[in-house]
């Protein structure tokens, strides 16, 4: 009795395996169209993941990863007893408090001022003004700001000299580095942020604000009760996702604006690895420093997807 | 919207929001205006005046100067090659990918899918990531700046999602016309998608001509440049000269209006095509937040 059961069960699993079988080889066009992207994750994203096991190592390049010396967690506990450690981590630490407190808000800000707007001509024309440079690569805002900032004729520095008679070395004073980075951004991306609100504000139904103004509402309560809570959750994920990627601070921007002599307020994890790594060829050391980053990364994800499904949102994925 | 009768401190804010959005808008553009307008300019033009948008006296030296040099030309060349290049790579790649990832009937897509979304979460780094492609033999080769960057995986998933709301009724009927999946693909789903083909070509096209951190990674030879790179190099690494590229040192520094004419060419082709951009651009801020 028990055997034919077992048989049985086989003779299931066996017509399982080959329904599968016959489902994919009826579809076997799909796996070859399939095959290229997956190679392209597989080389690019798992192999690179594959290859953080030298920061595990004393990895030599002669030896490869096979051959070269293990060494445990010794490249962590330096970079913890480092004092380069605390360094980036405030650095990185204080650059994106400052953009979720100086830039988050921008576009909030200009998309409800854009919304006041009437004249749809005119609120177009704004539009295709302040998007420009959320086009334009960092190597040409990083070069426009030196042709501004610079103290060798630049614009800013020529205007001040005659205004209050000194000039400011924006570029290379550490004082200056965070002040310029966030003008960067605001100046560069303040603009584009607005294109979700907008879409957000453009769905509210007009009704309400008919309702509102019957009821005697002004302009300011109109927008308190009626024009906010229709970009709150809007405000909200973005907030989330920005919480996630805290620790991201743009490697391109940063790079190009930091220099010998801001380097103690500009370094941060991402340029450290590029420097430690790619210049000096540390690279066991630098890939642990990036591990780091990126655990400390994935914890962020994870805990502000909490959050979001905490908060009523449905999660970030 | 009825025009409202605004009184009062309505009116007030109305004036000022127009003339604040007004500086806003300026703010965002007089200093390319400025740029632009210093290309063209003299050099003792640009040594007396701090600031101007139309020069006293035009010229094109510096024009003259960059485009009689090698290196812009080849560096612009570089960067046409790799955003024509990369572009294509990239949209093949995606589209051929997120097609089968659309199909729930797949066997593995599941499988598949998180492979992907894990990528995005996490992921080798830098450092290993450029041993990887220095193994591979693809230093100083254009290649570097394409291959390990050839799919994002953000597209891959708004396109997957796209894919997916297509009505099925469509692959059904192609079936039966004795279509392969191949076929259904290419003769049915992509003459749909059009819209989004061409928002992802943009997104990619600027993403390879703006950027520089691949370069500056798997770059050595400056023959090799994109303009990002020479730009930069130009700008900001102080001595450096368009005659350090080809020759001996030039150890006098460029001229402020030859930087200037590097930037505006740099910026150019964006510009060119900144009406599309604008709007498919706008589209894929709103296909992405939607959720797949």
């Amino acid at each position: 009795m028990e055997h034919v059961q077992s048989n049985e069960v086989e003779l299931k699993e066996n017509n399982k395996k080959k329904s599968k079988w016959n489902q994919m080889m009826k579809e076997k066009w799909l796996y070859l169209m399939l095959l290229p992207g997956l190679l392209f994750f597989i080389i690019f994203k798992y192999v690179p993941m594959w290859g953080i096991i030298i920061a595990f190592q004393d990895y030599s390049p002669f030896l490869g990863v096979l051959e070269s010396n293990w060494v445990g967690f010794e490249h962590f506990q330096y970079f913890f007893s480092n004092p380069d450690f605390l360094r980036l981590l405030r650095n990185t630490f204080i650059l994106a408090l400052y953009d979720l407190i100086f830039f988050f808000p921008a576009p909030i800000i200009l998309a409800l001022l854009l919304n006041e707007i009437r004249i749809s001509i005119y609120k177009r024309a704004l539009q295709t003004f302040v998007y420009v440079p959320h086009f334009m690569s960092w190597v040409i805002i990083a070069s426009i700001s030196y042709v501004f900032l610079t103290t060798s004729g630049g614009v800013v520095n020529d205007i001040l000299a005659k205004i209050i008679g000194t000039e400011i070395n924006f570029l290379s004073s550490p004082e200056w580095f965070r002040p310029m980075i966030m003008g960067q951004i605001i100046w560069k991306e303040t603009g584009w942020g607005t294109v979700i609100f907008l879409a957000a504000l453009a769905s509210v139904d007009q009704e309400q604000y008919e309702a509102a103004i019957v009821d005697g509402a002004g302009r300011f309560r109109r927008l308190w009760h009626v024009t906010l809570p229709a970009i709150r959750s809007t405000i909200v994920i973005l907030l989330i996702l920005r919480l996630g990627n805290f620790l991201d601070t743009g490697f391109q921007q940063i790079y190009l604006m930091s220099n010998s002599l801001n380097r103690s307020v500009a370094d941060v994890f991402d340029t450290y690895v590029y420097f430690v790594g790619i210049t000096e060829g540390a690279f066991s050391y630098s890939t642990a420093v990036g591990l780091f980053k990126s655990i400390v990364g994935i914890v962020l994800i994870v805990g502000a997807d909490r959050l979001a499904k905490k908060l009523g949102q449905g999660g970030l994925f | 919207m009825h025009r409202m009768h605004n009184t009062g401190p309505g009116r007030v804010f109305d004036v000022f929001n127009h003339i604040f959005l007004a500086i806003v808008a300026l703010i965002t553009v007089v200093p390319f205006l400025y740029i632009i307008a210093g290309s063209f300019a003299t050099e003792s033009e640009l040594a007396t005046r701090s600031f101007f948008i139309i020069p006293y006296e035009f010229t094109t030296a510096a024009y003259d100067y960059i485009f009689s040099t090698n290196a812009v030309i080849r560096s612009l060349g570089v960067s046409v090659l790799i955003t024509v290049l990369g572009t294509t790579v990239s949209m093949l790649l995606t589209l051929t990918m997120a097609y089968p990832l659309s199909r729930k009937t797949m066997v593995g897509r599941n499988l598949i899918l998180n492979l992907v979304l894990f990528s995005m979460l996490f992921g080798g780094g830098m450092i290993p990531t450029y041993l990887l492609v220095k193994n591979l033999g693809l230093l100083d080769s254009i290649w570097a700046l394409i291959l390990p960057v050839a799919i994002n995986p953000f597209n891959l998933i708004i396109v997957k999602t796209f894919f997916q709301e297509l009505p099925k009724e469509l692959e059904d009927a192609s079936k039966m016309d004795g279509c392969t999946e191949f076929q259904t693909f290419w003769r049915v789903m992509l003459p749909l998608s059009k819209p989004v083909i061409a928002t992802f070509t943009l997104f990619y096209a600027v993403f390879y001509w703006n950027d520089f951190f691949q370069a500056l990674l798997y770059l050595t030879d400056t023959t090799k440049w994109p303009i990002q790179l020479l730009l930069q190099q130009l700008v900001m690494v102080a001595n450096m000269g368009l005659g350090d590229l080809q020759e001996a040192q030039l150890h006098e520094p460029p001229e402020e209006s030859i930087k200037l004419a590097v930037i505006v060419v740099a910026t150019v082709p964006i510009l060119l095509f900144y009406p599309f951009l604008q709007k498919h651009f706008a589209k894929g801020v709103m296909l992405g937040s939607v959720k797949g």
